[in-house]
């Protein structure tokens, strides 16, 4: 600090010129500086609030629906019909005459060479899981009751990294050998059944075995539980006529939205028809592409105001300071200074907004938590804190004070001394 | 701090300038035809006139806050035709200070940190030395004791005093004073006079002295009268 003793007078040694006036000019017209920073704050806090949000809402989503399904799903190639060639004596060229197509039957089928896509797959280093299943539908019998059911034959070591059903078994355990099932907790209050039970279970195919209930999940959807049914890969196998075969292979990746692009891959090299998440839950992506839209739209216009809302107050400001800028030219300081003295304010303001903004943002996202929750009281789901948009609406907040200062500051530098002073 | 120049002994010199408002066009008026001046170091010079004679362009020109149409102005031996825009706020900044009959105090700042701010504006950063010799000024225009007030609590002639002392913080081998008696009650602007002439001398400065005071105008050096943008009756010694 520069502090001689004679004045008393302190001057931080670190603040440029520019700086120490900037800061001076903002606190001596603090009414309007108030009213600016506000607008701002609240502009930023729209931003922050709306942001996390979204990320929360999508972050959630990603949760719930990629913790119960595979991020790629391989499927037996689909059964086409080639339709035959006539040949035309005249012409010599193939041509169809009046070639009616019926699409085929999908029967069930087994992928080709399932176990040796399996460990080519297993060998991708994007690859998590790799988990082989047998499905088909069936029905269980009981008493006169029958229930239509979706067999789903797994290897639990591997199925069960996939989905983890040990956070939805209700009842029971997850132990599957040959003779077990789980099944949906809707199922077992339809069919009166439980843990320990035996169940008729017969294929379409006509097989029938018995099996006992050793588990009963709840999948978090009425439907779901009424209809599935979990066995070991060999149960199934048999029961649907597969025997050695799989209907789909179930995989895992590391990044969930490369899944589209490695099941390309592998369509490419297997020749089995390889879905991904993304492509199966398009819908949900044009949804959040369109809230991504609004919410951009909403942001551009939120930043628009409060650049127009800085440029005006420093406008004003100029227009009051016009002489003291005349001044200031006359005792030699230069263009350059003035500009950058008036780019300073618009930063300086649009930080100040941003900070508080990013704290009413905050505030306003605990509150929303606290207010909005499900019907069990618990939150709606959890909202993440990210660092990373604080910063960024830090720096997009400073960046649109300097902009939008810098036709003001233009003026300041360019004002002429001489009408300055004259007023 | 500022650096301190060397002061020769002509420290402006004016050759033939001409001033033309809205030249080439038809409303175009020149205000100043032809004005030739010389100001020597430790000189007082009042400019005398009556309004809309051209005194505050001629000092705007001399100020380099203006450019003439024709001739030249030369500060401390350094003619300034064509030089760009930094070049003459520099000259400004280290060879002349103004005082103006508004004194345009920084209504933000005390009555130290506006006699500070050239310095500052001119080093960058503050530091002790340019607090020392900002306070040193005020002692010499008798407001040491209101160093720490904000300007706007000052009264007209303490505004003008702290004014008078911002116009001496880069030590200027020039002072132009515009009317800076004008707005001041009789006491307060014999003072300011008296200041101007104690430091003027004290520091070998040239002061050009604008006034329509006839009686402070006696008390100067010599006397230039602008009638209609020349200078007229020759110089008189007062």
């Amino acid at each position: 600090m520069t502090e001689p003793a004679a004045t008393g007078i302190t001057l931080p040694a670190w603040q440029p010129f520019e700086w120490i006036v900037a800061l001076r000019f903002l606190r001596e017209g603090r009414i309007q500086t108030a009213f600016i920073i506000s607008g701002i704050a609240l502009g930023v806090a729209v931003i922050v609030f709306m942001s996390a949000l979204l990320v929360g809402v999508q972050a959630n989503f990603m949760q719930r629906v990629l913790t119960g399904q595979a991020h790629i799903q391989l499927l037996p190639a689909k059964e086409v019909v080639r339709p035959l060639q006539m040949f035309s004596v005249a012409t010599t060229s193939a041509v169809r005459y009046d070639a009616i197509v019926q699409a085929p039957l999908q029967r069930l089928k087994s992928i080709d060479q399932w176990q040796s896509i399996a460990q080519q797959i297993g060998r991708m280093p994007e690859v998590l899981v790799v988990s082989p299943a047998a499905t088909g539908a069936g029905l269980i019998l009981r008493g006169d009751t029958s229930r239509a059911i979706s067999v789903i034959g797994i290897k639990p070591e591997l199925y069960f990294q996939i989905v983890p059903m040990a956070d939805k078994i209700t009842r029971g355990s997850l132990r599957l050998t040959g003779a077990d099932i789980l099944i949906g907790s809707e199922l077992a209050t339809d069919l009166g059944v439980s843990t320990g039970d035996p169940l008729h279970v017969v294929a379409a195919s006509g097989t029938a075995t018995i099996l006992r209930v050793t588990g009963i999940f709840d999948l978090g959807n009425k439907g779901a539980n009424a209809r599935t049914t979990f066995v070991a890969l060999r149960t199934a196998q048999s029961l649907l006529g597969l025997v050695g075969g799989v209907s789909v292979l179930d995989v895992t990746v590391q990044d969930i939205y490369a899944a589209e692009t490695i099941a390309a891959r592998i369509r490419a090299t297997t020749g089995t028809d390889a879905q991904s998440w993304i492509a199966t839950n398009a819908q949900f992506f044009v949804a959040v592409g369109a809230q991504q839209s609004s919410n951009t739209l909403i942001r551009l216009f939120v930043a628009l105001s409060v650049a127009l809302g800085i440029a005006s107050v420093l406008v004003v400001s100029v227009v009051q300071k016009s002489r003291e800028i005349g001044i200031l030219r006359a005792m030699g300081i230069r263009r350059g200074q003035i500009l950058r003295l008036f780019l300073l304010q618009g930063g300086l303001l649009g930080l100040g907004g941003a900070m508080v903004g990013a704290v009413l943002g905050a505030l306003g996202l605990l509150l929303w938590q606290q207010l909005q929750r499900n019907a069990d009281g618990t939150p709606l789901f959890p909202l993440s804190f990210d660092p990373g948009l604080f910063i960024s609406a830090l720096a997009l907040s400073m960046l649109t004070g300097l902009v939008s200062a810098f036709i003001p500051a233009l003026r300041a530098a360019r004002l002429d001394p001489v009408v300055a002073i004259r007023g | 701090m500022a650096e301190s120049l060397a002061v020769p002994a002509v420290v402006l010199q004016l050759q033939g300038v001409r001033k033309t408002f809205n030249p080439a066009q038809p409303n175009a008026v020149e205000v100043l035809h032809g004005i030739d001046l010389t100001l020597h170091a430790g000189e007082f010079c009042a400019v005398v006139g009556p309004s809309g004679s051209g005194k505050s362009t001629l000092l705007n020109i001399v100020g380099l806050l203006d450019r003439p149409t024709a001739g030249s102005v030369a500060i401390c031996g350094q003619p300034t035709q064509g030089l760009a825009d930094d070049a003459l706020t520099y000259l400004r900044g280290h060879r002349i200070g103004f005082v103006f009959q508004y004194h345009h105090l920084l209504s933000a700042f005390t009555a130290l940190e506006n006699v500070l701010m050239p310095l500052l504006a001119d080093a960058g950063f503050p530091n002790p030395l340019m607090v020392q010799r900002a306070a040193e000024l005020l002692e010499q225009v008798g407001l040491l004791p209101y160093l720490a007030q904000p300007a706007n609590r000052l009264s007209g002639g303490q505004q003008q005093r702290v004014a008078l002392a911002r116009a001496l913080a880069m030590q200027p081998a020039l002072l132009l004073a515009d009317e800076p008696t004008g707005n001041l009650d009789t006491a307060s602007a014999d003072s300011v006079f008296a200041l101007l002439r104690e430091i003027g001398r004290r520091e070998g400065m040239a002061v050009l002295f604008v006034t329509h005071n006839a009686a402070l105008a006696s008390r100067c050096d010599r006397t230039i009268n602008v009638v209609d943008g020349l200078i007229v009756g020759g110089p008189s010694a007062g």
